[in-house]
């Protein structure tokens, strides 16, 4: 497929901008932070995106969505990242219903994918228990008891989790952590007896939540997926998960940089403008040939995903990586050549870096990514 | 069956029968190029005779027209043929600089008679060029170069020096910058000259480089006569022809990076071992080599991006921008990795154990890369001003 947008694309992405620098800026995630919203985001702004299609937007047609495929979802984050847009999508639309596509029979997906797509329905899925992202290492037990299991454990780092209707939580029913046989997914309801949910408040100020499980009762028939088989379409909801990601990361790293960009043509200093200065030139010229690479290896991700390329992991690992290294670039640099007003809370360039750092952190981080990437590549 | 098919078979055919088998073979080093000229340099006799053949179908140049030597070829079919040299690895035919650079110039500001004569003697390789542009004091500063051509009637008496003039000390003729204005701003007054390189008062010496190679030279001008049918579009106007070629050149030097074959990454594993889970035993080494894997794959991507936007009719985006810093840049990190990984058997220099220090010297050269053909500081500068608007003093 060609590396440019289709004119389908190209909309998709134009009413994104529009809409989301309208309704859900980082003035609005401002307020929602200093107000101690309770939900984390603006319901009123999700119906309206739901109503948009873009809960639904990479959801096949027959299970209520619009079908525009991964590239269509990856254009509507990139313009989330630009305006740091407090929303459900992560979690529920590029996760949640990821996994279940991913894992689910046929009437799971009949009775979930439409609840996701009309908006009725929040799901995220309750994967990490240490510091930091290791999916082999998920240890949190689940056991048989007659017709039920029964999970015991934590989660942390779980997005929208105070809010979501339903979780998709990974447990082990076989096996030792670091295996990828033995782990299984089920789907818990948030009313479920014996979870506990706890909001996180984030340096991003976005919702993310620690979950725990004591003697949780799941039913046979919410397994998604067969016991023990969760591995390899969990494997790949976090690989489109971090191409989705990358695609944030991209629009914050963009936006962070057209931003400092115009500062450094604002600003004066010693009777000059600060942009005339070359040592800030360089750095800044430096920058934009990284973000025109960021910009190729997202989209080429996003349409391997769309077209079922068979090393969509090897894509994943590589965009992931380098939007990480890149938006940790945009960031700093963004901050550092504001000078003193950077460092305020009162100027917007400091919300970027915030949460580029969960974004980054979200399912592997550089570090992890870039040693997947090797292992991938046979080194 | 379409055109197309049937030319790709008929291609294929002719490729099968002409081209000989000393010609499938790998070319290991820019050196090993067929470039042509009066004095051909011939490492194999086969060189000249797959050019000849090539060239008579105009395929050393497929996609002139017909009236100069070329294929005629449209873009497709010039794919086609590409395609099938590389499905049997036949090398290309003939390589110089009269074919990537000067031609395309002179296509595109050459009068009727300057194409007639030049164009189909460099596509069969009759005729080797070089390029005159920089000068001891105009470097990165190019438009200051100071080779002054008098004007004396028909002809102008060009006297100066140049250096850096890529195998000046091979080539028949050249295509030079001079001076012959000197009162307007220094982009002013610059003329595009061609003339041969046997005229009497030209001299040139190769310049040494430290990989110890010399591909380039100096080269002096005293008293030499060039004939005004020898200026190529207007007097005067020289720079903008400089302008167009010297993005040529970036595009190529910028390609010098695109190694096939094995991966970096599985060459190292291959000569320093991997530990029980497959990561490289070297953690320091592998994470730069990882890095500079993601870039090249990165670059890459960026490289299609801007060919499918081009082709999809939205012109060339700033991102061509990047290609020559980038591409250099990275070359040069390939270089220095080849280094690391090849340890003492990469810094020999003579002998067969050292493979007559390939690594090293290739390392190397590669530091020319980011030099030659505008600095990557001059690049950072057309980044900063031209595509980011940020502004001067």
């Amino acid at each position: 497929m060609a590396l440019v947008l289709t004119e389908e694309q190209q909309m998709i992405k134009d009413s994104a901008a529009g809409f989301l620098a309208e309704k859900a800026s980082i003035s609005q995630l401002r307020e929602l932070r200093d107000s101690a919203s309770e939900s984390g985001y603006d319901r009123q702004v999700w119906r309206e995106m739901v109503e948009m299609g873009w809960a639904g937007i990479a959801i096949p047609e027959e299970f209520g969505g619009l079908d525009y495929g991964y590239t269509g979802l990856g254009l509507v984050l990139e313009q989330a990242g630009r305006n740091l847009s407090a929303s459900p999508l992560q979690a529920t639309v590029l996760v949640g219903a990821t996994l279940i596509a991913e894992l689910g029979s046929e009437a799971q997906k009949e009775a979930l994918l439409p609840a996701i797509a009309s908006g009725e329905s929040v799901v995220t899925l309750a994967l990490q228990e240490g510091a930091h992202h290791a999916p082999q290492q998920t240890a949190m037990s689940a056991l048989k008891e007659n017709d039920n299991y029964v999970l015991n454990g934590s989660k942390l780092m779980v997005l929208d989790a105070h809010v979501a209707d339903q979780f998709i939580a990974i447990a082990r029913t076989a096996g030792a952590a670091g295996d990828e046989q033995g782990l299984t997914a089920f789907l818990v309801d948030a009313g479920a007896g014996g979870l506990t949910v706890e909001r996180s408040i984030m340096v991003d100020s976005r919702n993310a939540g620690v979950v725990s499980f004591d003697n949780v009762s799941i039913a046979t028939e919410n397994l998604l997926g067969d016991e023990g088989q969760a591995w390899s379409g969990l494997n790949r909801t976090l690989d489109i998960a971090n191409i989705g990601l990358a695609a944030e990361l991209l629009g914050i790293s963009l936006e962070a940089f057209e931003r400092t960009v115009e500062y450094l043509k604002e600003r004066k200093q010693f009777g000059r403008l600060i942009g005339s200065f070359q040592g800030l030139q360089h750095r800044a010229a430096e920058l934009f040939a990284e973000l025109e690479l960021a910009r190729s290896i997202v989209l080429q991700a996003l349409q391997a995903i769309d077209e079922n390329a068979e090393d969509i992991s090897v894509h994943a690992s590589a965009c992931k990586a380098k939007l990480c290294e890149v938006a940790q670039r945009a960031t700093n640099e963004g901050i550092q050549m504001h000078g003193g007003i950077g460092m305020t809370d009162e100027h917007e360039i400091g919300f970027f870096i915030k949460r580029a750092r969960v974004a980054q952190h979200l399912f592997g981080d550089y570090n992890y990514h870039l040693d997947r990437y090797a292992l991938l590549s046979g080194f | 069956m379409s055109n197309l098919d049937e030319f790709r078979q008929q291609t294929r055919a002719w490729l099968e029968e002409n081209c000989p088998p000393a010609m499938r073979t790998p070319v290991n080093s820019f050196e090993d190029l067929y470039m042509g000229g009066r004095n051909p340099e011939i490492d194999h006799p086969d060189q000249v005779v797959w050019c000849d053949r090539m060239a008579e179908r105009g395929w050393t140049v497929p996609q002139w027209p017909r009236e100069y030597g070329g294929g005629g070829l449209s873009k497709e079919e010039v794919k086609v043929l590409r395609q099938e040299m590389r499905s049997i690895g036949a090398r290309s035919p003939l390589d110089s600089f009269g074919i990537s650079m000067l031609g395309p110039a002179l296509l595109q500001f050459g009068n009727e008679e300057q194409k007639q004569e030049h164009l189909p003697k460099i596509a069969r390789g009759e005729i080797r060029w070089c390029q005159g542009y920089s000068e001891p004091g105009a470097g990165s500063d190019l438009a200051s170069l100071q080779t002054k051509a008098e004007d004396c009637g028909d002809h102008y008496i060009v006297n100066g020096q140049k250096v850096w003039t890529s195998y000046a000390d091979k080539a028949d003729w050249i295509f030079c910058l001079v001076r012959t204005d000197n009162t307007g701003t220094k982009h002013e007054g610059i003329s595009f000259v061609l003339f041969d390189m046997a005229t009497p008062g030209v001299t040139t010496r190769p310049i040494k480089l430290i990989s110890g190679s010399s591909p380039f030279c100096e080269t002096f001008f005293d008293d030499v006569k060039v004939l005004k049918q020898n200026l190529m579009g207007e007097e005067g106007k020289g720079w903008t022809i400089a302008k167009y070629l010297l993005t040529h050149e970036r595009e190529m030097i910028s390609g010098f990076g695109s190694a096939s074959g094995k991966s970096i990454g599985e060459t190292a594993v291959e000569s320093m071992g991997a530990d029980a889970s497959g990561r490289l035993s070297s953690s320091v080494l592998r994470q730069n080599i990882a890095q500079y894997q993601l870039d090249t794959r990165a670059f890459a991507a960026t490289m299609s991006r801007i060919g499918d936007e081009a082709r999809a009719g939205q012109g060339l985006g700033p991102a061509s921008s990047i290609f020559k810093y980038y591409g250099t840049e990275l070359n040069k990190r390939r270089n220095e990795l080849n280094l690391a990984i090849g340890g003492e058997g990469a810094l020999g220099w003579q002998g067969e154990r050292y493979d007559d220090g390939l690594t090293s010297r290739a390392w190397l050269r590669s530091k020319g890369n980011s030099i030659e053909g505008g600095t990557s500081e001059v690049q950072l500068n057309i980044i900063s001003k031209r595509v980011l608007g940020l502004p001067d003093e």
